[in-house]
Parts: C-alpha cells; structure tokens; sequence
C-alpha cells in the first residue's frame, strides 16, 4: 500500500505579515514558516494507517521554493518513507489548477492506492487543489475527513465527513481515492532523535516543475489590510452597569429584537 | 445566464442558498444577465415551487434517483450536464461544506477553478474585482477572473443576505440528467452530540469566551440568552476546556454564523473566532479590555465587567419583554 501526503510549506500562523511594497504579496523572506497545519494532520493519519496496515509506504509530496526543504525533512523525520520536491520558487503566483496539474505530473506514476493532504493551505486558503488533483488523476475524494476507519481498509476505506452544524456522515471508498484531513483528526507525533537521524538517509526525489498555461486562473491584484468598517458605539462610560441599561435601549429601538 | 446553487437536505432547503440567489440576481443586475437556480435531487418535493418565488428565470430541477442522497460524484455528473446545456456565465454557490466537496470537481471538468469564498465585490472599469481574505482573515486580497465563462465563484456566509432575495414568479423546468458511476457509499448522517444545535440558523447567539473565567459562570450566559430567545455559543477555549459541547464552537474551525444579533462576553477577537461571526447584522461586545480586537467589529461595546453587566440587562429585558 502506497499512501502520498501532499504537504505544503506556509507562513507561521502568529507571524506578523508585512505587505510588499506592490502591494501584490507578503515580504516571505521576513516570515517565519511551518507545515501547514492540516497537512500535519494528514501525515500523521498516513503514518497510523500505515502502522495499522503493517506494511506500506508513505510518500510526502511537497511543492515549493528551496525552504520547503524544512517541511520535507521534518515529515521524513516523523516517519515518512521517502519524499518528492516540486521546486517552484514563488508559488503563491500558482492558481490551485495550476498547482494540482503539477502535482498531478510529479506523482502520477507513483499510483498511490491513497492520497491525503489538508483541506486548506492557512496562505492562500483555495481550499480546493486535492479536489481538483483527485479529478485530474480521475480518482475518487473526500473532503474534511475527521475520522479513518483504520480497520476497514482492504481495497477500500471508510471515512468519515465532517459535515456542517456537528454533522458527520461515514463514506465507503473503493480505492485508489484522495482524502482532504481536517485539523485535530487525531494527536501529531514528535520526531524521535532517532526519526531525525534516520531521515538524513531517506530518499529526496527533485523535480523542477514547468509551469503549465492556464488561461482561466484568478489572480490576485492586491492585498490589504482588511478595512475597519464599523463605528463603535461604546455605551455606560466605563461603568458596565449603566452600559448595559443603555444596551437594553439600543437593543429595543435600534437593533429591534426586543 | 448565471446559475445559482441551491442546497437541501431531502427538499429541505439550506437557507445559505437564499444567499446565493441574492449573490446571482446581484450579479445578474450588474452584468446585464439573468439569474436561474439549480436543485439537484431524486423527486422534486415542492422545493421548486418555493424556489420558483424569487425573481429568476426559471428554476432547472436536474432530477435523477441517485440524486437522492448527496455524493461528489452524482453532484458533479449533475452539474456537468446541466453547465453544458445553459452555458452560463456565472456559476454560483454559497461556500459551505457541501459546496467545497464538489465545485472544485465540476470547474476542474470544465479546466476551470472555484474562485472561492468570496466576501464581497465590486465593478471596477467594467469588470469584476472579488475580495476573499487570506492568511486566516489577516488580510484580504482583491482578485480578478481571467480567461472564458463558465466561472465558478462561492460567496462566504453573510456576504449576500437571504431577507434580500427578490420575489417573483420563476419558470420551473425539470431535466431529467445522467449520472454516471459513483465511486461512493455514503451511510446516513448523525450528529455526534446530543441536543446538537444548528447556530447557521440562530437569530441571536450569545457567545462566550475567555474571559468567562469558570465552567459554573457559564449559567449566566445561559440566562441571557435565554431571556433574549436565543442560542448560546463559544470560542474555541471553551469547548477545548470542554466547559462547552463543540457544537456550540464559533470560528474557524467551528461554525460559521451571521445571526441579527451576535453578543460576545468576554471574547478578545481573536482571528480565528471572528471568522466565523464577523457577518453577524448587529455584533455586540462586553469586554475589560478597551485594546480588545473584538470592538473593532462591535457595533456597540461596553468596556466593563461581564458580571457587572450580564445581570442587569438581563432584569432590564424582562421588563421590556413584561410590557
């Protein structure tokens, strides 16, 4: 069994962000990185199935500029097996068509039985390159998956959505199928001193990626700051009591749900 | 033409796609267009008709009996044939879950993607500029569409609003489409936790955060929202402190709300909450701190203690609500 990981480097989550100067992009080289948070989830679900199975091969694929080296590493050193590295400087310029159709590319020999990534980049959040990659490799997908079925798997997989509202609903997939992980779906594990030494020895497939024609990708113009876009009326002058007299009063005659 | 997506639940309809009909008609005006609306189902169970209300020109059932119950295969066959015969513009879905499992799949059949997400837009020079947020809501980023139609494009919760759906008096047309082999099983959908509640629907949500400080204190959100006939709700702490079920989990990794009337004790503002409540028509916030990112979005504020406040509105609402 074969399980690829499709993992993405993104900016760190509490990292300041500072707009370039053409208003186009972030400044990267100022910004702390790490895996995206999902994609984590996603390695770390490959692994326990794998574990589960007692066989297989995990494969990470990530696509991205020299530092997406750290993501790689890292993931080798958790437990995967070997690993594919799309270079691609720059990839934010990417539309999610043109990346799933690279990826699909990079790993289309590899016949995966399974692929897993997150459900969304915490960048750009397209939320929708796996979707498009599983129709391209015509396989089919999940998304928000939050629970595998470990002990179902046998040419096929039971998944479970999350669906909206505390919603979810168990799917039988008959494989090979792409399943976008949500965050939490299960504790990540630490890289062992010995994972990380291992990892030095893995295999580190590169493949420099030629950027496919695509007429009808979106493109961002500008980035901003979100807008303020609200006054505050701020009622009682510190004293919470009368605020809240006078919010009773708003809430009757202003907003008119009393 | 511009279709809108609308979605249910065994013909009850998801009333996110009241906003997808407000976003389609509000598209449709500014581009010179008409706005239809597409219900993918096995049996048409009235939902048509209530459709059919709205000022479109026509409601297109696309009907076939493995439409009966959602799968990402069946919905994309179905949206397939239905593209290929109305080659609209413009198609657009509300961005829930549902949306996000399949649209990628039937834009990329058509080498297209899904500009997803959507908060707003605007004509610009006699084009079209979307803006969706990034980096977790940090910022926002103005894009446009390139290339031919069909476009695809979802609209966040709140970005249109339902109550601005204009009536009228829409054809209905059934086609009666192919759907192919579908890859697979679903078994029927559950709800984890007892007395789950759907906040997408509550009219006024209660919220609480932080700032809450115990699991015994919550009592008096309760009674608020109680008086206020609303719904009680959380920040992630609270339901990661499990002091509340996950269900009532507001944000990003919770749901995603635009009640009338959204009051937040002692909830900062994180990123990550706001998401999710931002929309709300009118956004109340009880907080000690004035530095507080949450007064940003308030529309009204009261820079005080929660427990100072909470119990006397709610003796002032009763007497409201005593008259």
């Amino acid at each position: 069994m074969k399980i690829v990981v499709l993992m993405k480097q993104v900016a760190n989550k509490d990292a300041v962000l500072r707009i370039r100067s053409d208003g186009k992009w972030i400044e990267e080289a100022d910004v702390a990185m790490q895996t995206n948070e999902s994609d984590g989830y996603a390695l770390e679900e490959a692994l326990r199935l794998k574990e589960a199975k007692g066989e297989g091969e995990v494969v990470v694929c990530s696509l991205g500029g020299a530092s997406a080296k750290a993501v790689i590493k890292d993931a080798l050193a958790r437990g995967a097996d070997r690993a594919i590295h799309i270079l691609v400087e720059e990839s934010y310029k990417l539309s999610p068509y043109q990346t799933a159709k690279i990826i699909a590319e990079a790993i289309k020999d590899e016949q995966a039985d399974l692929i897993f990534t997150g459900l969304q980049s915490d960048d750009v959040g397209y939320g929708q390159t796996g979707v498009i990659l599983a129709e391209l490799l015509g396989i089919p997908h999940a998304t928000i998956v939050i629970e595998v079925d470990r002990s179902s798997l046998n040419g096929t997989l039971r998944v479970k959505r999350e669906l909206e509202s505390g919603w979810y609903q168990w799917f039988k997939y008959r494989l090979p199928a792409l399943f976008t992980i949500q965050s939490g779906i299960s504790q990540i594990r630490y890289a062992t001193l010995q994972g990380i030494m291992k990892a030095k020895s893995k295999p580190v497939k590169e493949i420099q990626a030629t950027i496919p024609e695509f007429p009808s990708a979106q493109k961002i113009e500008k980035i901003y700051l979100p807008l303020k876009t609200k006054q505050t009326q701020l009622l009682g002058n510190g004293d919470a009591k009368r605020g809240a007299i006078e919010l009773v009063e708003k809430l009757r005659t202003e907003v008119r749900v009393l | 033409m511009i279709l809108a997506f609308i979605e249910h639940k065994n013909g009850i309809l998801n009333k996110t796609s009241l906003e997808a009909i407000t976003a389609a008609q509000t598209l449709a005006k500014d581009l010179g267009l008409r706005a239809s609306a597409v219900i993918p189902c096995d049996e048409d169970r009235g939902l048509a008709r209530e459709i059919a209300q709205y000022d479109l020109e026509k409601v297109i059932v696309a009907r076939n009996p493995k439409l009966n119950v959602y799968t990402p295969d069946a919905w994309a066959d179905a949206w397939t044939e239905v593209i290929k015969k109305e080659n609209p513009q413009y198609v657009v879905m509300a961005h829930t879950y549902q949306v996000r499992d399949f649209a990628p799949k039937v834009a990329a059949r058509f080498e297209r993607e899904v500009l997803a997400d959507v908060i707003r837009y605007r004509k610009e020079n006699g084009h079209l500029v979307f803006t969706r947020r990034i980096f977790l809501g940090k910022l926002d980023a103005d894009v446009v569409l390139q290339g031919d139609a069909p476009h695809f494009v979802t609209f966040q919760s709140g970005a249109f609003r339902a109550d601005k759906a204009e009536k009228g008096n829409a054809d209905e047309e059934i086609i009666d489409v192919e759907v192919g082999e579908v890859r697979m099983t679903p078994e029927e959908p559950f709800q984890e936790a007892k007395a789950s509640v759907d906040l997408t629907k509550s009219e006024i949500i209660v919220a609480v955060g932080r700032g809450i400080k115990s699991q015994e204190n919550i009592a008096l959100a309760q009674q608020l929202a109680d008086v206020l006939g609303g719904d009680l709700a959380a920040s992630r702490p609270i339901c990661d402190a499990e002091w509340l079920p996950i269900d009532r989990q507001i944000g990003s990794s919770g749901q995603t709300v635009a009640p009338k009337l959204y009051i937040a004790l002692g909830i900062s503002g994180a990123i990550q909450h706001v998401v999710g409540m931002k929309n709300s028509q009118t956004i109340v916030a009880i907080n000690k701190d004035p530095e507080a990112p949450i007064f940003d979005i308030a529309d009204y504020g009261i820079v005080g203690d929660l427990f100072e406040a909470v119990p006397v509105m709610i003796e002032e609402i009763k007497k409201v609500k005593g008259n």
